[in-house]
């Protein structure tokens, strides 16, 4: 390829108005030896992108297991909530269970207290009873 | 689809795919996680796939899209993947030495290039996509993608220049 040509195809390419044949006759002058010491970058350049062509990915691409470790993280949380959910209800039935023997308890005990009162006023009335009786058994005798 | 027609269709770009995510993300661990997610994604839609012309421009699309967001997430918490330390040009030994592996050293310029030329630059020099492609995958118009296009390659090679005469001076 004459040196002329090349330089042409240069400036065209600098302005992207190369077609990719172009570019491929550009490539193939680049990558050969001898090349003109004033084009030297532009081997640079074709050198790089030959090279960088030769890279590849060398992993298997995994279509299932990721989908897998996926699911289960999301059938993960959907037990956690359902833990936590039950655990909030019978914790709450349990906290409430304490709250109403407390309060049992409580009510009982201001009952009991009450009974044992009452029951002072009782014996009270018993012996006004026996009293009066007793006075009665008086006036009546007289 | 299943399996086997889908990898016969997807396997063919895989390299194109990870070289332009590579090119964006700049980490090969990056690139190869971008990778494995991008194929991924395109299995899980494997039922639209059907209906594009063009399923590889369509994976390039969605791979220079990923790779965005991957960056902007980078970005976002503060863990930029672009080295910026190469632009500093002291005159250290082993800069030198660098500086004479051309290959490197083109790797770098194009690394400093903004995306988009960074992104067109890849799929037309190194992928060898026609300017139609191009267009479809870059979602730009012919003339935007070839002014982008003009003005890498003139930086590229003008850096060079430049470099070139630092080192003889």
């Amino acid at each position: 390829m004459e040196l002329a040509k090349i330089e042409k195809l240069v400036v065209k390419y600098e302005n992207a108005e190369t077609t990719l044949r172009e570019e491929q006759i550009l490539r193939d002058y680049f990558v050969s030896d001898n090349v003109a010491p004033h084009l030297q970058e532009y081997q640079m350049m074709f050198v790089y992108f030959q090279k960088n062509q030769g890279e590849t990915y060398n992993k298997t691409i995994q279509l299932k297991s990721k989908k897998a470790k996926k699911l289960n993280w999301k059938w993960l949380s959907v037990a956690a909530s359902i833990a936590l959910l039950v655990s909030v209800y019978f914790g709450k039935e349990h906290y409430e269970k304490k709250k109403v023997e407390a309060q049992f308890a409580q009510v009982q005990n201001a009952l009991m207290l009450l009974s044992t009162n009452l029951k002072k006023g009782d014996k009270a009335f018993e012996n006004l009873y026996v009293y009066e009786n007793t006075v009665n058994k008086i006036f009546k005798n007289k | 689809m299943n399996q086997s027609d889908f990898l016969k269709v997807v396997l063919p770009f895989k390299d194109k795919v990870y070289r332009l995510a590579k090119r964006l993300l700049v980490s090969s661990e990056e690139a190869e996680d971008a990778t494995q997610e991008l194929f991924f994604k395109l299995w899980k839609s494997k039922e639209k796939l059907e209906e594009y012309k063009n399923v590889e421009a369509f994976a390039m699309t969605m791979t220079k899209n990923y790779c965005y967001d991957r960056l902007k997430s980078k970005q976002a918490s503060n863990l930029t993947l672009v080295h910026s330390n190469y632009k500093e040009k002291d005159t250290s030994l082993d800069k030198k030495v660098e500086y004479q592996d051309s290959v490197n050293q083109v790797h770098k310029l194009i690394e400093e290039l903004p995306e988009q030329q960074k992104l067109i630059i890849q799929l037309r020099d190194i992928e060898q996509y026609d300017f139609d492609e191009i267009c479809e995958m870059v979602n730009m118009k012919p003339t935007a993608v070839r002014v982008a296009l003009s003005r890498a390659r003139k930086s590229i090679r003008e850096e060079l220049i430049k470099q070139h005469n630092y080192g003889i001076s």
